[in-house]
């Protein structure tokens, strides 16, 4: 859906996403990293586990919830990405007690 | 121009609601006032608990009484209002706790109450596998459950308006008054008249019964409440604690309701809470340490409702001792709902009959009268 | 990099780190105040200047010049002695002045003579059939990308909807090589007439050139279609079209990714949870603050600045925020005052910047069909609730937003209203006959944004547990 404008010249930075390496940039955030790479980042809702992305990307929308380094719910939108970082993308309500 | 009625009810939580409802069905025509909406206050906004368990010894037959509606609460509404029976448990967290669990069902038993029932370790677990596997038993009400207030006070509303009671929402009872043998009050620019007065109107209630020369040691007091987003299902019935304040509950849908009495400061005429995040932080460390699972879960709002609490914790409930077709119905303390629609039969017997089979006797404003003294 | 405040006490809390936020925290610690700036971000700039201190973007012409103002900004506040803390979350105020703010996962409580609440502003919702596919995403949503990592769109694109944003960012996005196919203006036609007697003080405002050259740059690339009267987004588990109807012709078209925006409104959260009241805007369409000239509102000690006060833009957005900064020096330490810019300089300069705001407004009001959905069309996005859900609750009883949480979970989830509740205020007037100042808004409540109950379990103890303790 989006790519990289060659102008941007920031260091990369490995994130895993449900164990698989990706590529990020320093100062993406998980959202934005996710979106720029090719994997599936739909989350499923808790209410009915329709498939849903970041919609608003500013914090607001709560549609970008995601796991970060095993603490679920986070907003990627407003976190930025850092090496090693896992990410799980959250399916249906998200587990607790892990 | 006077509008005549057979009662009128002031307050639209689930009381005025409840007995404004009863009344339609023992043929009367009600007029129920609310300064705001029905359920706007703590009615609509508590934690739902459909709880005979640790009640005070003097409300218990009341409490029993509505638990029996609460059961076909569907056949009386046609709304479910989302009630669920799983249960309410009572965790003592320690031996000594326990102690007092055993000391108070035999209590019970000789009195010959049997709804609350004593539990072991094993039993327990059976019933609430999450807690912390430090807890020696406690105690279980077993029909005990839950509902959804505000949906539960919005349906007593919607029935009773249905058979014939008036609803007048949005602006204060005023200018109330013994006239001519009627109970006159006036609800903006219009005003009702009714030989039968209920004075329901919760945490506004003391102020009313003082201005007719029965104060009652009554404090307004807002507990908090948080909720939790959805989490996968872990918990069936209702958990309170024997000595920490706290009470627990997961929703069908997923979310969890976290409560137990820590106040918010109420700021009653302006309809306002300020809340207490160092107390509501208490009520996060009691689950964090009884229900390790639900450490990471998230907390998406707290609340406080605003409500009357008398110094003996007991509602005042009964005719005026002063007035003849005044009623009272408020002060329930932190623990009003359950009893909601129970209260309200009882009072439209006493209303329509001049008595009752419930045994409210201890509940009566006498008790504060000083003549009683 | 997540420290926690150095005090207890400010004389003033600034939140939000956009143009009014940047602006009122500078204007305060110039005075010599004590001051805080709390922002959620990972740098300053709130939306309006998104990564201004780390963009990739180093071609300075592909953001604009708009866009660096915001570097001047930022290094005024750097300059000053304001402590400044990012990626902090606000997530209680109350009308005590205290703040409840999460910053690295700890939860931490400082109290303020002055808040000033800088929140800014959100997109509207934009209701249409299909919005929470996968692939539909608000203009904002890329322009942040943009800004913030240099992404842009590379599939079939398609932007809909209406505002300067929306040029601005087809603009950019072109700027940069990135792909978008078809514009769907939704602008209606008669607002044009009805902008017409406002049209003056835009021509002579500093938009005026700006925003007729960019839509020329965007128009002679990108097909635009005007007069878009019914749109909606369609596809299994991701967008796969987009419908329309314009000028009587409905015609459907393959996307990637569908880019909505049709305006911006206040973000009420924090200021509602604190109590400051709001009336019904009938120009912008959303509830703005009560508020004195110099941003107070109605809960003492708390000024509203920026957008979050009504929607003026960025220039209006700092002015705002000297402004409420400037009445906060008065009252706290009026000597320091005489340092400051006078009141009836920032007063003027206010006026400049807020010149063709209405004509904006008219032109681009949002029409009733995108902002008031029907049947199956999600209203709420957490709860996932139907605009035909909501009308079945009134059709029972539900009279407004806070009595329809008796019949559905509308705005109970995460994001506590901030993406339905304006539909349901207008959704719920519509078919009441009521207006929407009438049916109001949810009770918003904290916190604001969610925290865990870890967090929650960590925060210090109250003086009424010490005791306990020590009693035994």
């Amino acid at each position: 859906m989006f790519k990289r404008s060659e102008q941007d010249k920031r260091p990369s930075v490995q994130i895993f996403v449900d164990g698989v390496a990706v590529a990020a940039r320093q100062g993406d955030t998980v959202s934005a990293a996710l979106l720029a790479s090719s994997c599936d980042a739909r989350r499923s809702t808790a209410v009915s586990g329709a498939p849903r992305l970041p919609y608003c990307m500013m914090g607001v929308c709560f549609d970008c919830l995601v796991t970060i380094d095993g603490v679920g719910n986070r907003q990627g939108c407003l976190v930025p990405v850092a090496e090693g970082m896992q990410i799980e993308i959250q399916k249906g309500k998200r587990e607790i007690g892990r | 121009m006077t509008k005549n009625v057979d009662a009128i009810v002031v307050g639209g939580g689930i009381h005025g609601c409840s007995t404004a409802l009863h009344l339609c069905l023992a043929g009367l025509k009600p007029v129920l006032i609310e300064k705001d909406y029905a359920g706007r206050h703590a009615s609509g906004v508590n934690a739902g608990g459909v709880r005979q368990l640790a009640r005070h010894i003097p409300e218990i037959p009341l409490s029993i009484r509505s638990m029996g509606i609460w059961e076909k609460i569907t056949d009386l509404l046609d709304d479910d209002c989302s009630f669920e029976s799983y249960g309410q448990v009572l965790v003592a967290e320690n031996e000594e706790e326990l102690a007092v669990c055993r000391a108070r069902v035999a209590e019970l038993n000789a009195l010959g109450f049997t709804h609350e029932e004593l539990i072991d370790a094993a039993e327990l677990r059976r019933l609430v596998p999450a807690v912390a596997d430090t807890c020696p038993g406690g105690v279980v009400s077993r029909r005990d459950g839950a509902a959804n207030p505000a949906q539960a006070t919005t349906a007593f509303r919607r029935k009773a308006e249905q058979l014939g009671a008036t609803v007048r929402e949005g602006i204060a009872a005023t200018n109330i008054r013994h006239t001519d043998g009627l109970w006159h009050v006036d609800f903006g620019a219009e005003s009702f008249a009714a030989p039968v007065l209920v004075n329901a109107a919760g945490a506004w209630a003391g102020t009313i019964a003082a201005a007719l020369g029965e104060p009652v040691p009554v404090e307004t007091v807002a507990p908090m409440l948080m909720i939790t987003s959805r989490v996968p299902h872990f918990i069936d019935p209702v958990v309170i604690l024997r000595g920490r304040k706290l009470s627990f509950k997961q929703f069908k849908n997923g979310t969890v309701l976290i409560g137990g009495g820590h106040l918010a400061t109420p700021y009653r005429d302006r309809n306002e809470t300020v809340l207490d995040w160092k107390s509501l932080a208490t009520s996060a460390r009691t689950v964090f340490e009884l229900f390790p699972v639900m450490r990471s879960a998230t907390i998406v709002r707290a609340w406080a409702g605003i409500e009357a609490k008398t110094k003996d914790d007991l509602p005042v409930f009964g005719p005026s001792s002063r007035h003849k077709g005044l009623y009272h119905q408020f002060g329930f303390s932190l623990h009003g709902f359950q009893l909601g629609p129970g209260a309200g039969a009882v009072m439209a017997e006493l209303i329509v009959n001049g008595g009752t089979q419930t045994r409210i006797g201890d509940l009566g404003i006498d008790r504060f009268h000083p003549s009683t003294l | 990099m997540t420290v926690a405040p150095k005090r207890e006490d400010y004389d003033v809390v600034v939140i939000g780190a956009g143009p009014a936020g940047l602006a009122a925290a500078a204007t305060s610690a110039e005075a010599g105040l004590s001051t805080l700036l709390l922002d959620e971000n990972i740098g300053p700039g709130g939306q309006v200047f998104r990564a201004i201190s780390s963009t990739p973007v180093t071609d300075r012409n592909q953001l604009g010049a708009d866009y660096w103002v915001g570097a001047d900004l930022v290094q005024t506040l750097r300059a000053s002695n304001a402590e400044v803390i990012h990626r902090a979350t606000v997530w209680s105020l109350d009308r005590n002045l205290e703040i409840a703010v999460s910053i690295g996962g700890a939860s931490a409580f400082v109290k303020a003579k002055r808040v000033i609440l800088a929140t800014g502003a959100l997109e509207r919702p934009f209701p249409i059939p299909g919005w929470t596919l996968p692939g539909v995403m608000t203009a904002g949503a890329a322009q942040t990308m943009l800004k913030s990592s240099a992404l842009v769109p590379d599939g079939r694109t398609v932007i809909a909807g209406q505002g300067p944003l929306l040029w601005l960012l087809a603009a950019q996005i072109l700027r940069l090589g990135g792909r978008i196919d078809r514009i769907l203006d939704t602008t209606e036609r008669g607002n044009y007439f009805a902008a017409l007697p406002h049209a003056f003080a835009f021509l002579t405002s500093p938009y005026f050139a700006k925003g007729l050259s960019m839509m020329r740059e965007v128009k002679a690339k990108v097909q635009v279609v005007s007069g878009v009267i019914e749109l909606s987004a369609s596809g299994d588990g991701q967008l796969a079209s987009v419908s329309y109807v314009a000028g009587g012709k409905r015609e459907t078209i393959p996307a990637d990714l569908l880019l909505l925006h049709q305006g911006v409104v206040p973000n009420v959260n924090l200021a509602m949870a604190a109590g400051i009241e709001h009336r019904w805007d009938d120009l912008q369409l959303c509830w703005s603050p009560v508020l004195d000239a110099s941003g107070t509102s109605s809960v003492a000690g708390i000024a509203i600045a920026g957008d979050g006060a009504g929607i003026g833009g960025a220039n209006a957005a700092v002015v705002r925020g000297r402004i409420a900064a400037r009445a906060a020096v008065e009252a706290l330490a009026p000597a320091a005052a005489t340092r400051l810019a006078p009141m009836a300089t920032l007063r003027a300069d206010l006026a400049k910047a807020e010149r063709g705001r209405v004509f904006l407004d008219t032109l681009f009001r949002p029409a009733p069909q995108f902002r008031i959905p029907a049947g199956d069309t999600i209203v709420c996005r957490c709860e996932e609730v139907t605009a035909k859900d909501i009308l079945d609750a009134v059709a029972i009883g539900a009279t407004g937003p806070n009595q329809l949480k008796a019949y559905r979970r509308t705005g109970m989830g995460p994001c506590q209203g901030r993406l339905c509740g304006l539909t349901v205020t207008e959704l719920m007037a519509q078919a009441r006959g009521k207006s929407p100042q009438e049916i109001g808004y949810y009770r918003l409540r904290a916190p604001v944004k969610p925290i865990t109950l870890a967090e929650l379990a960590a925060v210090p103890k109250s003086e009424d547990d010490i005791k306990a303790v020590v009693r035994g």
